[in-house]
């Protein structure tokens, strides 16, 4: 008989699935939420306390095909950021896990993308990035790079919108790239962004099988295999966890996040330390210039308030307040009405 | 005819050296961002506590310092608080509109004005000069530098209170409260008050009729403007969440939430807000967090004006479609475009109504009065949670910036209606649940709130087209299914919208139909009309879509004539699409001149209308 591992609530992987993907064969944004599943399970999360929000296009269709069990907002093209900001200030206990794409965020939604990282909405925003609009059939995205080529639209003459630059610049407090070729580290960093408290940014590059994965794009399957440069070998350990591997003394550097899981550093080639705002800066610039994709946890500041410590809430969700919570005494009104007579 | 003989005509019934006791209009000329608003709130809230029906609308430029601004006040014993087109009191404290503004005066009307304007400007002879040592009295105050214009602005208030007769001690009371008690800042202007006050007793000798006397028609009323009396609304439906994006004329509307929402919705025990406000960065994204705290469950709104209408456009259709509950605020003001941002207007109804791409249907609420503000404030919350639905709350700048008398605001008559929301239980009691499925008949489906911990409980709300059950769905007969119930969860909805109020007048040819703050006009103009032998019927429409009453009202009466302030009689229109068999007897009278309607206009345009 078969046996089937349950997680720490008592569910199966199963219980993180949705319904069947209608993207394209091998599409990246297929693997980025089978890694979503893979990390909601590690993590053992309630998925009725998880809330998946999108935006439009080929990546904003997915998370009809992940955690079924979660609620979900599939809303406006580029504007999916304040619906989730009026959606964790309605309910704080919710962990909102949103999926956009290089269009959705780049492009229509750079405005709102902004914002919604100047007030550090708590939330977990994957950028899957293709370089390119796929329901509509190949136009260039923000993101495309200068110089490339598309088979019906031609040479792309302008410089791609580095969406962790962007982040960087607004502030963001968890910065982190990646590639749908490394499921792994997808996972990993999935993994990290969901324990971190405050707006964090996956920049994940996803190849579109259909339109952008000619050898020499940088979105590519080809391309990314052959250029990934990791900044370090990721792993979050659970709160709750041991940690299971033996590191060498020096060889890991150990991060606590808000949730007290701990996230291990394993050094690769270079000193690499994601705490180090312009240690990160140097990085995203090189990696822009000279078109590296360098993965892995980029920057990382845990100090910031985040929009719900500034907005100072009472405890229970303002969704689930009752009326006598929500409507002030008749005495109260009279008081008012008094002032104005 | 000249803008002189207009007012000539006005006059007519004024008798040389009668006294003209509680009956006039007053028009405050002054430069935008002088501080005149403290003297002229002083002079109205004065009036008011001695008792006089009266109103004040303030015609302000868009602009934040220079440019003229008139604060009109009106004094009625018959209780009319509508515009008048004619003035009988000028005070003239900006010399640049000088000229324009004596001719705006009615025959042997009075004029004050600062005593250094040349004598040659004040040239018609029939007007009552009063001058005023404006820069004296400044000079003898010494105020602090910064201080100077608001100090300036009250030796009007002082020299009109001493020869309107209204009474000091009512003027003190107004300065304690605009100034919310801070004895300093009262004392500062109330020394000149007084002062000014008594140079004109001293030194000016009453020599016109107008004056006022102490009455008894305010007691029990507040004095209130529409934004203050909308948010207080929101405050007492339970509003959880506000975005917004500043906006004339609507920006008071969240301002007042902010004002309001920590003394009343603080939790005691804690300390914390059981409410969040957040000034978005847009209108796009102030409807769009809006819609997500909706979704999620709070009680959710905007406010916003035309221009950002437009930007909530594809929202609207989103919150519609996706069936979320969501109160939005429109302080209409004059459009297209930028139009006239500080110009009232009722030019966004058909827009709203039919806000969104596809065949989108809008709820609208059109409140009268500051009362019906803090009413359907409330109220709205409950319709769109009942309806899961937006809500649009049609206001505008009159009503939405102006001071206006009014009956102290009602508590909610009735416990809050959180609508269709199934619970955890719920669904274990059920069985099954599918988001969109009419299971009552009323087009209403039932909903769950994220974080519901029931398997059946969660969806992926969407846009896109969906089955029963919100799944992506292409089948037609899902498609026409959806509208279908939409349609049928729209048209039930007029049984629990606020119904229209209906003064039939037996035996009348003529129906008047108004909304929003076209009311007083219409109400005032109706009077004048039975005095020239004109019966009228009167009908005012307080949300869209109409219920049946609306219809036969039309019926019951020969002609009608739909009274609104736009230039494509847009709800006229709207009531021909509904009833168009009826349509031939539904006429249009629009204005749209950027000010509020007069009981005169209306007199005079349905007189021609019915050539009389």
């Amino acid at each position: 008989m078969a046996t089937t591992t349950l997680n720490l609530i008592g569910l199966d992987k199963a219980g993180y699935k949705g319904k069947s993907s209608t993207l394209c064969q091998g599409c990246g944004h297929n693997s980025i939420s089978s890694q979503i599943i893979a990390a909601c399970f590690d993590l053992s999360l309630d998925p009725s306390k998880i809330i998946k929000l999108s935006g439009i296009g080929c990546s904003s269709k997915s998370p009809a095909y992940f955690l079924g069990r979660s609620h979900g907002f599939n809303s406006l093209h580029g504007r999916m950021p304040s619906v989730a900001t009026g959606a964790v200030i309605a309910n704080h206990k919710l962990k909102a896990l949103g999926v956009s794409g290089d269009g959705d965020t780049a492009s229509i939604g750079i405005g709102q993308f902004i914002h919604m990282l100047r007030r550090n909405v708590p939330m977990v925003y994957i950028i899957e990035n293709n370089g390119v609009y796929g329901l509509t059939k190949g136009q260039f995205s923000a993101t495309a790079d200068k110089g490339q080529v598309l088979k019906k639209i031609g040479r792309n003459p302008f410089m791609p919108v580095d969406v962790c630059l962007e982040a960087f610049v607004a502030n963001c407090g968890f910065i982190a790239r990646s590639f749908a070729g490394d499921p792994r580290q997808v996972r990993e960093l999935i993994k990290a962004a969901l324990t971190f408290d405050g707006t964090a940014i996956l920049d994940i590059i996803s190849p579109c099988v259909t339109f952008n994965n000619r050898d020499e794009s940088t979105k590519s399957y080809v391309w990314g295999k052959g250029h990934e440069e990791p900044l370090h070998d990721v792993t979050l350990v659970p709160k709750r966890e041991e940690i299971e591997v033996d590191y060498e003394p020096g060889e890991v550097t150990e991060v606590e996040m808000h949730d007290g899981s701990r996230l291990m550093l394993k050094k690769l080639d270079r000193d690499y330390d994601p705490t180090d705002r312009m240690a990160a800066l140097a990085l995203l610039h090189q990696a822009h210039v000279d078109q590296l994709l360098v993965t892995g946890l980029i920057y990382l500041n845990r100090d910031q308030e985040t929009l719900l410590d500034v907005q100072g809430m009472v405890d229970t969700p303002l969704g689930a307040l009752d009326e006598k919570a929500l409507r002030p005494s008749p005495e109260s009104l009279k008081e008012i009405m008094a002032s104005m007579s | 005819m000249s803008t002189h003989e207009v007012a000539a005509l006005e006059a007519g019934s004024q008798l040389a050296g009668e006294e003209i006791v509680n009956d006039f209009s007053m028009v405050v000329a002054t430069v935008n961002g002088s501080g005149s608003q403290t003297s002229n709130m002083a002079i109205i809230r004065a009036l008011f506590r001695m008792g006089l029906p009266i109103s004040g609308k303030n015609l302000f430029p868009s602009n934040i310092q220079g440019l003229p601004t008139w604060f009109t006040i009106r004094v009625s014993a018959d209780g009319f608080v509508a515009r008048r087109d004619a003035t009988e009191i000028l005070v003239a404290m900006n010399k640049a509109t000088l000229v324009e503004d004596l001719q705006s005066l009615v025959p042997n009307g009075v004029c004050f004005h600062p005593d250094d304007f040349e004598p040659g400007l004040l040239a018609r002879p029939d007007i009552t000069y009063y001058p005023m040592p404006v820069q004296q009295l400044v000079r003898e105050a010494a105020p602090p530098k910064e201080m100077r214009d608001y100090i300036a602005n009250m030796v009007y208030v002082g020299v009109v209170a001493n020869i309107l007769r209204i009474d000091l001690g009512e003027i003190r009371h107004a300065l304690e409260t605009h100034f919310q008690g801070k004895a300093k800042a009262v004392a500062m202007n109330m020394d000149v008050v007084e002062s000014a006050a008594a140079w004109a007793e001293t030194n000016l000798t009453k020599r016109d009729p107008y004056c006022v006397r102490r009455d008894q028609q305010t007691e029990g009323l507040i004095l209130v403007d529409g934004n203050t009396a909308a948010a207080l609304g929101a405050v007492y439906g339970g509003v959880g969440f506000a975005a917004w994006y500043p906006i004339t004329p609507a920006s008071s509307l969240a301002e007042a939430l902010g004002d309001y929402l920590p003394s009343l919705r603080t939790d005691p025990e804690t300390g914390k807000a059981t409410y969040s406000i957040i000034q978005a960065e847009d209108e796009l994204a102030a409807i769009g967090m809006a819609i997500g705290a909706g979704w999620v469950g709070a009680r959710a709104m905007t406010s916003t004006s035309g221009p950002g209408i437009s930007l909530m456009a594809e929202f609207s259709g989103l919150a519609f479609f996706a069936e979320v509950p969501v109160v939005i605020w429109d302080i209409q003001r004059m459009g297209p475009s930028t139009g006239l941002p500080t110009r009232t207007s009722q030019g966004d109804i058909m827009f709203v109504r039919f806000l969104g791409h596809g065949d989108t249907r809008q709820v609208m609420l059109l409140p009268g009065s500051p009362a019906e503000c803090f009413e359907f404030g409330w109220r709205a919350f409950d319709l769109a949670e009942r309806l899961q639905t937006p809500v649009f709350v049609m206001s505008d700048l009159d009503l939405g910036m102006n001071l206006w008398m009014s009956e102290p605001f009602v508590f909610p008559d009735k416990p809050m209606d959180r609508g269709k929301v199934l619970t955890a239980d719920d669904l274990e009691r059920l069985g099954s649940f599918a988001r969109y499925r009419d299971i009552d008949g009323d087009g209403i489906p039932y909903r769950t709130l994220p974080g519901n911990e029931h398997p059946l409980s969660p969806y992926l709300a969407r846009g896109t087209g969906h089955s029963e059950e919100a799944v992506y769905s292409e089948r037609p007969d899902d498609w026409e299914a959806n509208m279908e119930r939409l349609l049928r969860k729209h048209t039930n909805s007029r049984t629990i919208l606020p119904r229209p109020v209906i003064d039939l007048s037996a035996g009348a040819e003529i129906g008047l139909i108004g909304f929003g703050t076209t009311d007083p006009a219409i109400m005032e103009a109706r009077q004048r009309l039975l005095g020239k032998g004109v019966d009228t019927s009167y009908l005012r429409l307080r949300a869209v879509p109409f219920v049946e009453d609306v219809g036969e009202f039309i019926e019951e009466h020969d002609r009608v004539y739909v009274i609104e302030m736009n230039s494509d009689g847009q709800m006229r229109q709207l009531l021909q699409l509904e009833y168009p068999e009826l349509a031939a007897r539904v006429r249009s009278l629009r204005r749209n001149n950027g000010l509020p309607l007069t009981a005169r206009w209306i007199t005079d345009n349905l007189l021609a209308a019915e050539e009389i």
